[in-house]
């Protein structure tokens, strides 16, 4: 009896101090979380508190979080100046040329992956290898020789030059053929019986069924070229041309040490890949894990 | 004729891709290594010179030997510098958020990847103004705590702390998702069966977590490695390469060279032997991590 007692206590004790244990475990991680959140997000509220106090706010040397005045001033200088930092010019450059680079990504890595994964023909696998073997060879040893091949085309200073060299990456065939070949194989011998062609099988059957794998190239593509930096940079001579993060550089030099311009410009140019992010984010975080650790 | 075009129509598939990886992939390979072998100014014929290119960088008494080296040891500096805690702080913050302890885990996910998809123009204007000597957010508290302003992007080492600091800040977050998928693929028994064994939370990561995640590590200690050699955006914003050629990085001396000078022939020469360096690197990170069957 005596015995048993003791057993009992000590175990609601131990349930207790077990609980505990976990209810401080868990203010314990939360607090840390919100620490490290706050010091990443700091730099990213202070740009927008940047943004919208006037000049002479800016410079004032007791900062001020939230601004004494709340001015559009810096967005008004921005898009009146046409001639040195044409911010909304880069901005439908930027949005022609990365949406322009995405559309033809999933088409042709989608024509050539559904061949790769469904079609037979001779010498497949040594074309697909080859292709993949590629993947080793470092861009930098690329760069001048394309930009050379790019010249000769008569691609500087046009869109072009940013839309199609990327066309020639083997990522997006990877990852569509391994999604391709995760789909039951029966749809298209049923399909083919029917007399579907293999175009049909490859835009009726195939194509509906990797909406997510498409997704995920898509925003990683559009990601991609949209945040290029040295490429633009290369390719354009006229500051009209460049896209928006590389025209920042030039905006840099406009208005140097204007810092609430200049973060008015960051801010601009942060909305729309943030915005993307939002919006896409599970495609983000499974696209993530596709590229890194498929064997 | 059908049965011909059935041979045919696989190709025609794989055909508009094809041209692009021929005319962007394999060509520029092959004409970089060739330009790499001649003297080009760009306007006038390419003259061979053979490996000329490649031993004048070897020579102490030419004009790139200085800069070619300054740049090269830059390059490793940052390397060397950035990748360890780009490795060790994303692992840190995957298994915080991954702890099933840790209440909107999903909303601390999203804000440690949100500034991963900024460009770096955006993050180097971000940082050129949290960083400035006599105005920036960070020199104000830094002063209000007594210990002054520090001169982050004029002088050394401060530069490369910079330069460091705002890289793990820009891009952690990818690395915190691969080791999150990582993490993920770690069976949960094997958890429970070191509980049962009594295992302390240190013992569980150094038993469990860390030989479950040999594979990832290893890819992303070699992705992570290699973009860190392609610095560019980040110097070329916010130190300009300074002080003097203190932060002058590779990629930024060799369009230079390019494009700045039109000696094409060694800029492409410099661009292979980075290439190589990047290659060789990659590889010796394998052979020292790959797990042993």
């Amino acid at each position: 009896m005596q015995k048993l007692e003791t057993g009992k206590t000590a175990k609601i004790n131990f349930t207790k101090s077990y609980k505990n244990k976990k209810q401080l475990e868990k203010i314990l991680l939360f607090s840390v979380a919100v620490i490290l959140a706050t010091f990443w997000l700091l730099p990213l509220l202070w740009i927008v508190s940047t943004a919208f106090k006037p000049e002479s706010d800016v410079i004032d040397p007791i900062v001020r979080w939230i601004p004494k005045r709340v001015t559009l001033d810096n967005f008004r200088i921005i898009f009146s100046d046409k001639e040195n930092a044409p911010i909304l010019r880069w901005f439908f450059n930027s949005l022609f040329i990365a949406l322009s680079h995405t559309i033809l990504i999933l088409l042709f890595d989608s024509l050539a992956a559904f061949a790769y994964a469904r079609l037979k023909f001779k010498y497949k696998e040594t074309i697909y290898w080859t292709m993949m073997a590629t993947m080793m060879i470092p861009g930098v040893i690329n760069f001048i020789p394309a930009y050379v091949i790019v010249d000769k085309l008569g691609w500087i200073d046009t869109p072009a030059a940013m839309i199609f060299p990327g066309l020639g990456g083997v990522f997006g065939v990877f990852l569509l053929r391994q999604f391709f070949e995760g789909i039951p194989k029966d749809l298209d011998e049923a399909a083919l019986i029917d007399g579907a062609s293999y175009f049909t099988i490859y835009f009726r059957i195939i194509l509906p069924l990797s909406k997510p794998a498409l997704m995920t190239l898509a925003v990683f593509t559009f990601m991609g070229n949209w945040n290029d930096f040295l490429w633009p940079i290369l390719v354009t001579n006229d500051a009209a041309n460049r896209t928006l993060p590389a025209g920042l550089a030039i905006f840099q030099g406009t208005y140097i040490h204007n810092y609430g311009i200049l973060m008015a410009g960051a801010l601009i140019s942060a909305v729309p890949p943030i915005l993307l992010f939002l919006l896409g984010q599970k495609y983000f975080v499974k696209g993530i894990a596709l590229s890194g650790l498929k064997e | 004729m059908n049965k011909n075009l059935q041979k045919i129509e696989p190709y025609l598939f794989i055909l508009p891709q094809f041209i692009f990886f021929i005319v962007f992939m394999i060509l520029p390979t092959g004409l970089g290594i060739w330009i790499s072998l001649n003297k080009w100014d760009y306007l006038t014929k390419p003259k061979f010179v053979g490996l000329k290119n490649y031993i004048d960088l070897f020579k102490p008494d030419t004009i790139d030997y200085l800069e070619f080296w300054n740049a090269f040891g830059n390059t490793f500096k940052f390397v060397i510098f950035s990748v360890p805690p780009l490795i060790i702080i994303a692992l840190a913050l995957a298994l915080l958020v991954n702890s099933p302890n840790l209440k909107f885990r999903n909303f601390f996910r999203g804000v440690f990847y949100a500034s991963n998809v900024l460009s770096v123009s955006c993050v180097g204007l971000i940082w050129l103004w949290m960083l400035d000597t006599n105005a920036g957010l960070v020199n104000y508290y830094l002063e209000k705590l007594g210990i002054g302003r520090i001169p982050w992007l004029a002088e050394l080492p401060w530069a490369w702390i910079s330069l460091v600091a705002m890289t793990v800040w820009w891009i952690i977050g990818g690395n915190m998702i691969l080791f999150l998928a990582g993490l993920q693929d770690i069976p949960q028994t094997l958890y429970e069966a070191a509980d049962i064994d009594g295992a302390s939370g240190w013992q569980k990561f150094w038993y469990v977590t860390l030989p479950g995640l040999k594979r990832p590590l290893l890819f992303i200690v070699i992705m992570t490695t290699l973009a860190q050699f392609n610095i560019f955006g980040q110097p070329y914003m916010v130190t300009r390469g300074g002080p003097g050629n203190a932060t002058k990085v590779l990629l930024m001396y060799i369009r230079d060279v390019a494009f700045g000078q039109y000696r094409m022939g060694s800029a492409s020469a410099m661009a292979i032997m980075m290439g190589l360096v990047m290659i060789v690197f990659s590889i010796i990170q394998y052979k020292l991590l790959s797990p042993k069957e």
